[in-house]
């Protein structure tokens, strides 16, 4: 984005405390669409249902494996079209499979969500088995259960580099959120998945669902909480205008969605209706932080406040 | 100088880290001032009144070189007991005609030749013709013996008028005039002073914009007392310099792009006052004159055989006959005039663009559009043109694009990198520059265009018999298209027997043996090198570094530099050692070339009735100079006055606070109903205005709104206005605003900043508005001209229009547009003439 | 990776594995010199072929580019502090803010209280980072560091990821909009292997813009600051020479006249890839308790 084109869009003056070039950003807001937000839920979403499919796998829950296991296969297909709208060469995709690069987020998540994809991909097509000439089927079924449990076992990276691929740039606001953004999706992406559960299982079976439900609103709860607090200034743009917005009604709709899923163990109705509201929830939690981070790009104060104040500091302690 | 001249700028960076002190003085804050030591808001048109006060401080003070200034200037020379100063009269000097605005000189003159003095006609003729360009080389004719005293003392000596008139040029005054602070004021009065003397040098550079006013010359010559004063000519780091507005305008007036004059400042034949060559000739050389003019004739004679070869001969004055004269004013402002009043049937226009870039833009295209025929060639598709259906005439229905009778012709030219020649820079130096690439399409060079030009037009009057058109049949013109170099070495000169090419100037012969294109290039392809193209970097020789490029005349690099040695011919000091007298070798010598006869001694004195150069002493550096010294007085030759004295800008929003003469009373008036001026002091025009350059566009903005590069820096048209006019007139940054005069009303985006300061002047703020001109109705950005707003009133000397500086209103929001715009401007004009009364 | 190979002072050649490599080399712009003439820019764009970058007026003093981009790699800052009486006159005491709206004027402010008026200009560039945020987070390798230090996009490689866009603590780099790929200043690469001046500086004609090895430039420029803070100018400090700074010193370094953010710059930027180890042991963390909460929910209930 040309910095010319951030006119119509500067931020209210602010007060007289702090020098900038006309206003401008310092750093530059990332170029991302809302793709990226998006993807933020259906990487979640994707990392949740198959932990989901997985447990009842496990556990010997159906319907929780067929709900997780599709919902992961169909959020990852979601998840991959995000990424790749979202490039500016997308013809060039592949170009992310030329190296893996550790310091580079966006590489390892990459890989990360390559080895989900496969693993994710063969489990889900391990449940249409029963659809296919019975050879293939059976030699598909315990290879879909392999990938199910390799899918299981990237799915926390899948859920929480993201939370890294924010914290990693200089947008004032994710930066500063690093220590605490990856329960923050971890709690989302456990939450999307048990909305799953509770959406795609009868309630004789969505037991683990709902307390997922509660585990993973708990971990998101807290770490939007430290977000939205613990960062002096910089938790302010997640607490104003439409990121504010968005969190807020995440958290209501994370409210619902948990209440519902503790009261409504005996209505499928009920529960259905409280894992529509987890995932709401998790998309607002999303694209609130995501537009959080944007807007203190945009407004300079977010830069050079909080690096006045530690030049203060290093300078006092001198 | 940073603003419209970035390249040369960085020598004053340079000099600046190297200590020097900068003080830059200019009604607006710019890129200049900001790497300046110390900036100077002044108010627009008042500078002769700050020069003046420089001139009173180091008279009053004593500062001036003494030494130098009685032996080199003609401060000790007595003037006329029938001169009478501006003290005397209240802003006029002695001799004034009110009827036709001219004065009659012979007061101005040295005692005991009054009779030498301009009478009222000639000086009319002069202004019509321009003549002060002719001065550029050589001063006007004075006679050699002159009463003097040595001591300064004489009441009427020089020094002595001097001193009386700038005795009112006070630092209040100069307060009181120009809204300058005193201190500020003295600053760079001690400044200047203190980097003055036997062991140092200050030099002073101004850009063009100083020669658009209607005293512009007389600007420049305030510039020119105070150097003299404090010995700063002719001697290293001094001097008197223009900053160009483009790469070659010294050498389009050494070789001119001007009606009035001819190659080398031989001046163009008047047809009454130059009927016959010999009257031409000794109008030039002044055959009791000292000086190197004296050898004028060989000069002309050589010119003439360039042209016209072997039919040039004795016996026909060297086709004399067949030189056009001159009938009167033939400048561009007049020429216009005659276009709109249908006089003038075609016209060319070469690498110019008058439809933005010359004054009273709408006179300008008003008359294109009444023309049979119209050449223009160009790099772009300019607004000159285009003007007949896409200029701010047509929206008002002045211009009928239909009906618009003008057939415009546009050639495509070739840019600077696309050909090869010279660019000819202020310090005289000519540069020979390579062709770097062919020209695209059908773009070509000028010696391309005229060669064809010529070729074709003696093609259809071969054979003819009709006197006017035997000066083009006899033209030599080849049939092949010359080279740079070919037209070059023609300008060099050669001898017309053997084709050798002539060493310098001093060989050129009056009885047709040699050629010479232009006298004082000559030498410029001396031995057959071109010297221009002489390119040896600085630190591979010494600091005059004379073996780059070639300076006019005879290569001296810097000019009278005679005078950077005492009267005996020893250096002023070792600090500023340049050219000297070498007794044992019994030559002059030093770095650089010496201007002066190499073996004349600072001892010798001519004879009487010596005349030409064996006039010279041996201590007169000031060798083209009728009386071989530096002019702090100019007994002829000025058309409005012998010393510069402030007069207000012809359209002003105060009364003249030194004398009762508002305005420069021989200043050029058209005076018709297209081309109004603001009344004086006037509060419907209650503003002034000033316009300039801005870095990132070239002049009317023909080479750069047509490249994205350079639009997209500075891509609208705006105005600049301090924070407190903006408050007055409720104008918001980058709002609109529109600017009235009484010729028009133009629109531009605002700017308000603090680089723009409303000044005190005699009592009463003024407000000024500054303006780039760069904008027109072609390229990849448009907006309204500048220039629209001004109006055409010229110096007398040059004919350069007032350009800098003009009254003005300013509103907020956009200009109407159509027939309600001619309404707007009829309404400020006919309510300003109400208020006048 | 050698142990400084995210933070700290390092020579970044070497470190990339060029073990031969010439001097590093860099940018010395000395805003104190500037006269805002622009030609960089122009000269960048004509070396480069950088698009242009439309026509806007900006209403911020002389400045129409309004920052780097994708299609502006030299940027020319002009800011204007009015003297305080110049202030009080305009009656426009009150606090103010200094970087404003459109519609407000330029440059006013009065929290560095001035008896002159100030008009500074600044050629700012890409700082070519010793620790390069854009460089570290490229997942393609189309951002690479050369034999020079210098950090440059392989376009035929890009893919306008655009993740480098945000990960610049100087708001740089930026993707082109029309063609998706992202753009910077490339300091002339394919001109310093030649030898050759890099455009800018080349075209510079106050020498505002110095090209160089950087530890000669960095020496030049201490005896600049010195200089200048003897003839009188305090205020004068070097940005982005100093290696153990947040980005292990900048290849393009400044002499500014003002604090930092007075020209757009951070006053003290950190490459966001310094904190990478703690960010991963932090997402493992969250990972961890993600899968515990797994755990817990199918292991620890009846229904």
């Amino acid at each position: 984005m040309s910095p010319k084109g951030s006119r119509g869009d500067r931020p209210m003056v602010p007060p007289a405390d702090f020098r900038s070039y006309y206003g401008r950003p310092v750093v530059r807001p990332a170029v991302w669409t809302h793709d990226v937000a998006a993807y933020l839920f259906t990487g979640g979403l994707a990392a949740g249902s198959a932990l989901l499919a997985a447990g009842g796998d496990a556990t010997g829950r159906p319907a929780l494996r067929r709900a997780g296991r599709t919902t992961a296969l169909g959020a990852l297909l979601a998840s991959t079209y995000f990424l790749v709208a979202d490039l500016g060469r997308p013809e060039r995709f592949h170009h992310m499979l030329r190296v893996a690069k550790p310091t580079s987020p966006m590489s390892m998540g990459t890989w990360i969500l390559s080895a989900f994809g496969a693993a994710a991909g063969v489990s889900a097509v391990a449940e249409a088995a029963p659809l296919l000439p019975a050879p293939v089927g059976r030699l598909i079924t315990p290879l879909g259960t392999a990938g199910q449990y390799a899918a299981a076992a990237t799915a926390p990276a899948l859920a929480t580099y993201t939370a890294v691929l924010l914290s990693g740039t200089a947008t004032p606001s994710w930066h500063a959120a690093y220590p605490d953004l990856p329960f923050v999706f971890a709690g989302s992406a456990l939450a999307s998945g048990a909305g799953v559960g509770l959406l795609g299982a009868p309630v004789s079976q969505a037991g683990p669902a709902r307390r997922m439900a509660v585990l993973g609103a708990a971990l998101e709860l807290y770490g939007a909480h430290r977000v939205e607090t613990s960062k002096g200034i910089l938790s302010e743009p997640y607490t104003q205008g439409r990121p504010g917005r968005l969190l807020r009604a995440g958290r209501a709709l994370t409210a619902l969605g948990v209440a519902g899923a503790l009261l409504g163990r005996r209505s499928r109705v009920v529960s259905g209706l409280s894992g529509l509201s987890l995932l709401a929830a998790s998309l607002a939690t999303r694209f609130g932080i995501f537009e959080g981070g944007m807007a203190s790009a945009r407004d300079p104060k977010y830069t050079v406040v909080p690096q006045r104040e530690r030049l203060a500091r290093r300078a006092a302690a001198d | 100088m940073a603003e419209a001249h970035p390249v040369g700028f960085q020598y004053v960076v340079e000099a600046k880290n190297r200590g020097a002190k900068v003080i830059h003085i200019d009604p607006r804050f710019t890129r200049t001032s900001a790497l300046a030591h110390t900036y100077v808001p002044m108010r627009a048109g008042a500078d002769i009144a700050f020069l003046g006060g420089v001139i009173n401080y180091i008279l009053s003070n004593e500062k001036d070189f003494r030494e130098y200034v009685v032996a080199y200037t003609n401060a000790s020379m007595i003037v006329s007991e029938d001169f009478r100063d501006t003290e005397d009269l209240d802003g006029l000097f002695s001799g004034y005609d009110p009827e036709l605005n001219v004065y009659d000189q012979s007061s101005w003159q040295y005692a005991g030749q009054q009779d030498e003095g301009q009478e009222e006609g000639e000086a009319h003729t002069d202004r019509e013709t321009a003549s002060g360009l002719e001065q550029e080389s050589h001063g006007p004719p004075v006679p050699a013996d002159v009463p003097r005293d040595p001591t300064l003392r004489h009441p009427r000596c020089v020094f002595q008028i001097l001193k009386r008139h700038y005795a009112r040029y006070t630092p209040e005054m100069v307060e009181r005039v120009c809204g300058v602070p005193r201190d500020k004021f003295d600053e760079v009065c001690e400044a200047w002073t203190a980097n003055s003397g036997r062991e140092r040098t200050t030099a002073l550079v101004y850009s063009v914009g100083w020669t658009q006013h209607s005293v512009g010359v007389q600007y420049i010559r305030t510039g020119a007392i105070i150097q003299l004063l404090l010995g700063n000519m002719g001697r290293p780091g001094g001097g008197v310099m223009a900053l160009r507005g483009h790469a070659s305008i010294q050498g389009s007036t050494d070789i001119p792009t001007l009606f009035n004059l001819l190659p080398g400042y031989l001046p163009m034949p008047h047809h009454r006052q130059h009927e016959t060559f010999r009257q031409w000739i000794d109008a030039i050389r002044n055959p009791e004159q000292q000086g190197f003019w004296a050898n004028a004739e060989a000069y002309a004679v050589s010119l003439l055989k360039a042209y016209w070869g072997d039919a040039a001969t004795a016996d026909n004055d060297w086709g004399y006959g067949w030189l056009p004269r001159l009938t009167g004013d033939h400048g561009t402002y007049q020429q216009v005039l005659d276009m709109i009043d249908g006089k003038i049937k075609g016209y060319f226009l070469l690498g110019q663009n008058p439809a933005v870039g010359s004054a009273h833009g709408k006179a300008q295209r008003l008359g294109m559009a009444n023309l049979d025929w119209l050449v223009v060639r160009d790099l772009f598709m300019i607004e000159s043109a285009t003007f007949w259906k896409d200029g701010p005439e047509i929206a008002t229905g002045e211009i009928v694009p239909e009906q618009c009778r003008t057939e415009v012709f546009f050639m495509p030219a070739a840019s600077h990198a696309e050909k090869e020649g010279t660019f000819t820079q202020t310090q005289r130096m000519l540069q020979w520059r390579e062709k770097a690439l062919d020209p695209p399409g059908d773009c070509r060079s000028e010696l391309w265009f005229f060669h064809q030009l010529g070729r074709l037009v003696r093609e259809r009057l071969a054979g003819s018999t009709l006197p006017r058109d035997q000066g083009l049949l006899n033209l030599t013109w080849a049939d092949e298209e010359p080279t740079g170099e070919d037209v070059l070495k023609e300008i060099n000169g050669f001898d017309v027997a053997t084709g050798e090419l002539l060493p310098t100037f001093t060989a050129l012969k009056a009885d047709g043996s040699t050629a010479c294109g232009c006298w004082i290039y000559s030498g410029v392809y001396a031995g057959g090198v071109n010297q221009a193209a002489r390119r040896k970097p600085g630190r591979e020789q010494d600091w005059v570094a004379r073996e780059w490029g070639w300076v006019w005349p005879a290569d001296r690099r810097t000019l009278y530099n005679r005078a950077s040695a005492d009267p005996e011919g020893r250096p002023w000091s070792e600090r500023k050692k340049y050219v000297w007298w070498d007794p044992e070798a019994g030559e002059w010598t030093g770095y650089d070339v010496p201007d002066f006869e190499k073996n004349k001694p600072p001892s010798y004195r001519p004879p009487d009735g010596a005349t030409g150069v064996a006039a010279i002493s041996g201590d007169d550096p000031f060798i083209m100079q009728g009386d071989g010294k530096g002019w702090l007085y100019a007994p002829s030759g000025l058309i409005e006055g012998p010393l510069p004295t402030h007069y207000e800008p012809a359209e002003s929003t105060v009364r003249n606070p030194l004398y009762g003469q508002q305005a420069n009373p021989a200043r050029k008036v058209y005076d018709r109903p297209d081309n109004p001026t603001n009344p004086m002091a006037n509060d419907v025009y209650p503003y002034v205005f000033t316009t300039s350059r801005l870095t990132e566009h070239h002049t009317a903005g023909g080479m750069s709104r047509q490249l994205a590069y350079l639009s997209e820096l500075q891509p609208e048209m705006f105005v600049e206005v301090s924070p407190q006019l903006a408050a007055e007139r409720g104008l918001e940054n980058l709002g609109w605003a529109h600017i009235v005069t009484s010729r028009a009303a133009i629109e531009a985006r605002v700017l308000v900043t603090d680089r723009l300061t409303p000044l005190r002047v005699d009592g009463r703020t003024v407000h000024q508005i500054w303006m780039p001109y760069h904008w027109g109705s072609a390229g990849l950005v448009t907006g309204d001209s500048a220039n629209d707003l001004i109006g055409i009133t010229l110096d007398p000397n040059v004919l350069i229009q007032e350009s800098k500086v003009g009254t003005c209103d300013i509103r907020p929001g956009r200009r109407p547009v159509g027939p309600a715009l001619l309404e707007l401007v009829d309404g400020y004009r006919k309510r300003s003439e109400d208020h006048g009364k | 990776m050698g142990s400084n190979s995210l933070y700290g002072p390092l020579d970044p050649a070497p470190d990339a594995g060029y073990p031969d490599a010439p001097p590093r080399m860099g940018f010395f712009t000395d805003t104190s010199v500037c006269i805002g003439c622009k030609a960089c820019e122009v000269a960048c764009k004509e070396w480069n072929g950088v698009p242009d970058d439309g026509f806007d007026l900006l209403g911020s003093s002389y400045d129409n580019t309004g920052g780097l981009s994708a299609n502006s790699w030299r940027h020319v800052a002009f800011i204007e502090q009015p003297a305080v009486d110049a202030l009080a006159a305009a009656g426009t005491t009150g606090p103010q803010f200094l970087g404003m709206p459109g519609k407000d004027l330029p440059g006013r402010t009065l929290d560095a209280p001035r008896t002159d008026f100030r008009w500074l200009m600044m050629s700012n560039v890409c700082k070519h980072c010793t620790h390069a945020g854009c460089l570290d987070v490229c997942p393609t390798g189309a951002l690479f560091r050369t034999e020079f230090g210098t950090v440059v996009v392989q376009e035929d490689i890009c893919n306008g990821c655009g993740y480098c866009v945000p990960a610049c603590p100087y708001g740089v780099i930026d993707r082109r909009e029309d063609d998706g790929r992202a753009w910077k200043c490339t300091l002339c690469y394919d001109r310093i292997g030649d030898g050759l001046t890099p455009a800018c500086a080349q075209a510079c004609p106050t020498q505002s813009i110095q090209y160089g090895e950087l530890d000669e430039l960095r020496g030049r420029a201490r005896e600049r600051v010195e200089r200048l803070r003897g003839q009188g100018v305090t205020e004068a400090r070097l940005y982005g020479h100093d290696p153990e700074d947040g980005v292990g010193g900048d290849g393009a370094f400044f002499l500014l006249l003002d604090e930092p953010e007075v020209y757009g710059l951070p006053p003290d930027p950190v490459v966001s890839t310094r904190d990478l180890p703690a960010m991963w042991k932090r997402a493992g963390l969250a990972g961890l308790a993600m899968a515990a909460a797994v755990a817990v929910s199918f292991l620890g209930g009846r229904s």
